[in-house]
């Protein structure tokens, strides 16, 4: 597969986006190639380009030796696309799914028994063959659908986001049948992705961002380069003190909380001047890491040091509260949809100024917990304490307290930025010069100085965050819900966006955080692991990826803890 | 089996069981159709019975309660008895009778010297239906009573036409045998269009679309897969519909079936070209459903002569009537539950149909792309 200066715009109204400039790379047959990149950087329109579903706006695609403007059907006789919202009929069983896609694809009736039992071997979904597709988990799903598409192999598979929001068992079991896939050299593979550790896996990797190529090649060319930059700090104090600390640094590019310790990336091979800081921290130590993908990405897109970050956080000065107090409390939280246990019995509390996090895949039971602590959702049974509060009776006044930053772009697209917080301001009760001093608070925080007038749903996805983020605080409530804050977002604004909320923690704002995506989970305090309604396990990320430790794994990463963790609740249930 | 047919088949079998699994698909194409049949059918009615009228005799004697009794018999009034012009005009602004009978006090004397007949006539004109219908039978009374006057008195009747209207087609006069087959329009452009938009924007919803785009299949045998399960639902919507209307509301059927069925078929393809060509640009159900109802169900409702007179409408209305497929449809119904087969009304109506099946098919294929821009 060859691309040559591909080139894609979108029109929308008087706007005309660039989804993709200028895009010149080559895959190699046979191998996986991952196309790697945040939301919105363009790699669904490049499949799609590839696919033939539509049509470049400048520059070639030459795909299995075809040029695909020019003949879309005859490469769509040879390769399988897989599209992210995955095309699977809901009503059809699993059986019939296949049946269709047999059909459609030309499998003749008297290979189909030997194809069938080879794909549902694969994929595990044998015993589930009369189940309806929309029944069947997330992981499932995405393995149907990729079964689907293999009914007739085909020499080019197109997969597009298949294990974004998947549980991570899944996501290894998905990755294993990729690697079988390919192993014999035969079929080629191009796996688009936002999750950036999954660059590892792939022969070679497109990183793309906001339409441009930012590098291409094999992933250790990618961390070769980064050899001798990354290294963990560690010191006995608050670890987000640390990380200040540490931002501050010349030639320092990039700090992030890694459970306990702090890994930084510089921008030349040699490790930062820390004498000053060993000298004011205690037991203050720095040892060289191994480089991560991510990192390269990060120095791609931050070649310099940023300008001295912002002053460390003054009030992280404060001692560590001797006694804290608990802010939320949750115990015996049940709740049932008819026949369904959705939220089983869990239990966890939350003091006061903590950044505490609900991990697990999609359905697992965060969002209905969290539903319920925003007191939109009654429980079935179980006590549920937020500020003091008994949501049950009270919800309005523990509401007042609380800043919720929904999943999902909920703000009004067609409003401009300030008439947005102008908008979120009065809902939440504020008015004349209170109103306008807390709006002016948001832009000056937020950095929204340039963007006031701007329609907000046309705001790169990082900016709309902020804005989110800026609407839930307008209140200045001291309980923050978050659900998947930076699912997606480059990296750069997923920095900028924890940055942030560790300085709300380290400001006695507690914080409840729903996510899929291990890293995130990094950056709590402590955290539960939830699955199927559960609660898996709880402590803080280290004692949760300590249960994972092994002498063949002596530095395990949150996905290998939620993986040994799940494993361990569900013996010999896979997924 | 060759691969083209394979992937048809395999479509069909989709859809089918889709349609069969999705209660939504089926409730469109046969609960909301009895619904409507059984809403026109018993609760809504252009036939004006029983309306309440005001009756003042100001000098009640033999003469005039022969007149009033004419009302007091007939089926179309309720008639309530006032003293004074005044308490009736009080009633009418009330909206308790909707309209006046007012006989005055030199009623005998001045009805038999002559014409014009010295009656009062009050109505209110918020119903104009029932104010004509007032109008005429007062006249008609009015006629009935000089007639039996004359004689039972011996006297030649007075100068006057006998006025006897004669209903043609619809001899019960009732409103019920011409909307419930108009109604059949109504039906099979929800089945035809409406749904037939909001699956394929559902696919597109899902994604299923995307996926299906990428495999083999050519575009006119995902069309066709769309069509004649759709075509077959509506046809059965139509059927259905027909037997309600026979067996439970009796409306007469005079023309053949088989006229019936194939306006039906032809007015279905040109429904199913709408359904397919709005499809091709509304790729959200929420946006399918609207250009489905604004450009479809809305005009077969109002613009196709099943409620409103097309002939009675202002110039520029009419003209609109002329692309609207359901138009050519209730048209051919009408002449076939009603009069039969009239093949001066059928033929052009039928010809209209076929254009007009063949216009917006051959546009929904032109139109649509194997691709997603």
């Amino acid at each position: 597969m060859r691309l040559e200066g591909v080139r894609r715009e979108f029109r929308s109204g008087k706007r005309v986006v660039v989804a993709l400039d200028g895009v010149t790379a080559e895959a190699p047959r046979g191998a996986v190639t991952g196309l790697i990149g945040p939301d919105g950087a363009g790699k669904t329109t490049l499949m799609r380009l590839v696919a033939g579903l539509l049509r470049p706006g400048g520059g070639g695609i030459e795909v299995l030796g075809l040029d695909v403007a020019r003949d879309p059907l005859a490469v769509q006789q040879r390769l399988g696309y897989m599209p992210q919202r995955f095309g699977l009929y809901e009503d059809l069983s699993v059986r019939e799914n296949l049946d269709l896609y047999a059909d459609l694809q030309g499998l003749p009736p008297d290979e189909r028994p030997a194809r069938y039992a080879t794909l549902l071997h694969m994929t595990g979904l044998a015993p589930f063959t009369a189940r309806r597709a929309g029944r069947l988990s997330g992981g499932m799903k995405q393995k149907l659908g990729l079964a689907c598409t293999l009914l007739r192999p085909p020499e080019l598979l197109l997969l597009d986001e298949p294990t974004v929001g998947v549980d991570p068992v899944s996501r290894r079991e998905l990755w294993q049948i990729i690697d079988d896939l390919t192993r014999n050299g035969r079929m080629t593979v191009l796996f688009s992705t936002a999750y950036l550790d999954e660059a590892g896996r792939c022969d070679s990797v497109w990183l793309i961002h906001e339409g441009r190529l930012l590098g291409a090649g094999p992933p250790a060319g990618f961390t070769a380069e980064m050899q001798g930059r990354s290294f963990f700090a560690r010191a006995a104090c608050n670890r987000r003190r640390l990380q200040a600390e540490l931002a501050g640094l010349a030639g320092v590019i990039d700090t992030v909380i890694e459970g306990g310790r702090v890994r930084v990336v510089t921008a030349t091979p040699a490790p930062p001047e820390t004498a000053a800081l060993a000298a004011s921290l205690p037991r203050f130590s720095l040892a060289p890491a191994p480089p991560r993908f991510e990192d390269a990405f990060v120095a791609r897109l931050r070649p310099e040091a940023p300008p001295a970050a912002t002053a460390p956080v003054a009030r992280a000065a404060a001692a560590e509260p001797a006694a804290a107090a608990e802010v939320i409390s949750v115990s015996h939280l049940t709740r049932r949809f008819g026949t369904f246990t959705a939220v089983d019995d869990v239990s966890f509390a939350v003091a006061r100024g903590e950044i505490f996090g609900l991990l697990g895949a999609n359905g697992a039971g965060k969002s209905t917990t969290f539903r319920m602590l925003c007191g939109l959702l009654p429980p079935s049974s179980g006590r549920l304490r937020v500020a003091g509060f008994d949501l049950r009776h009270a919800a309005a006044p523990a509401r007042a307290r609380i800043g919720y930053m929904a999943q999902k772009f909920s703000l009004y697209g067609d409003l401009s930025v300030r008439q947005n917080l102008r908008f979120f301001s009065a809902a939440y009760g504020l008015a004349n010069a209170r109103q306008r001093e807390r709006i002016d608070w948001a832009t000056a925080e937020f950095g929204l100085q340039f963007a006031l007038d701007a329609t907000a749903g046309q705001l790169p996805l990082g900016f709309k965050q902020r804005l989110a983020l800026a609407c839930a605080l307008m209140h200045e409530p001291d309980i923050l819900f978050l659900d998947e804050p930076t699912s997606g977002v480059d990296p750069l604004a997923r920095r900028d966006f924890w940055r942030r909320i560790n300085d709300l923690a380290e400001a006695k704002v507690t914080v409840l955080v729903t996510t899929h995506f291990m890293e995130e989970a990094e950056y709590c305090d402590r955290l539960v692991i939830m699955a199927q309604g559960r609660v898996l396990s709880s402590g803080t990320p280290e004692a949760i990826k300590a249960v994972a430790k092994s002498p063949a794994l002596p530095d395990p990463t949150m996905e290998d803890a939620f993986i040994a963790t799940v494993l361990a609740a569900a013996p010999g249930e896979a997924a | 089996m060759n691969a083209s047919l394979r992937r048809l088949s395999g479509l069909l079998r989709k859809e089918f069981l889709q349609i069969w699994r999705d209660p939504s698909s089926l409730a469109i194409a046969f609960l909301l159709p009895a619904v409507l049949l059984f809403l026109f059918g018993y609760g809504v009615s252009l036939d004006a019975r029983g309306v309440p009228l005001a009756m003042v005799v100001e000098n009640p004697d033999a003469a005039s309660a022969d007149f009033t009794a004419a009302f007091a018999h007939s089926p179309y009034f309720r008639p309530r008895h006032f003293r004074t012009i005044q308490r009736a005009e009080q009633a009418l602004a009330k909206r308790e009778v909707k309209g006046i009978v007012w006989l005055r006090s030199d009623f005998t004397r001045r009805a038999l010297a002559r014409p014009p007949a010295p009656i009062g006539v009050v109505v209110s004109g918020v119903d104009a239906n029932d104010a004509r219908l007032i109008e005429g039978y007062v006249q008609q009374a009015w006629a009935g009573w000089l007639a039996s006057w004359a004689r039972t008195h011996g006297r030649p009747p007075p100068l006057l036409v006998d006025v006897a209207p004669q209903v043609r087609f619809n001899a019960a006069v009732s409103s019920r045998n011409y909307l419930v087959p108009g109604l059949i329009a109504v039906i099979m452009t929800l089945t035809g269009a409406l749904l037939t938009a909001l699956v394929i924007a559902r696919e597109w919803e899902r994604g299923t679309m995307e996926a299906l785009m990428v495999t083999r299949v050519r575009l006119a045998e995902i069309l066709l897969a769309k069509l004649i399960p759709y075509f077959l639902l509506g046809m059965g919507g139509m059927a259905a519909s027909v037997a309600i209307a026979e067996g439970l509301f009796a409306v007469p059927l005079r023309g053949s079936f088989w006229v019936l069925s194939a306006a039906s078929a032809l007015f279905m393809l040109a429904a199913l070209g709408m359904g397919l060509l709005i499809s091709s640009f509304a790729r959200s159900q929420f946006v399918a459903g609207q250009i489905a109802l604004i450009a479809t169900f809305l005009p077969a409702f109002i613009l196709s002569g099943f409620v409103f007179d097309i002939a009675s409408m202002p110039a520029a209305a009419r003209l609109i009537t002329h692309v609207v497929a359901a138009r050519y449809f209730v048209a051919i119904l009408q002449s076939v539950f009603l009069a039969g087969d009239v093949w001066s009304v059928i033929l052009p109506n039928g010809a209209a149909l076929l254009l007009m099946a063949a216009i917006f098919l051959g546009l929904a294929r032109a139109i649509a792309r194997k691709r997603l821009d």
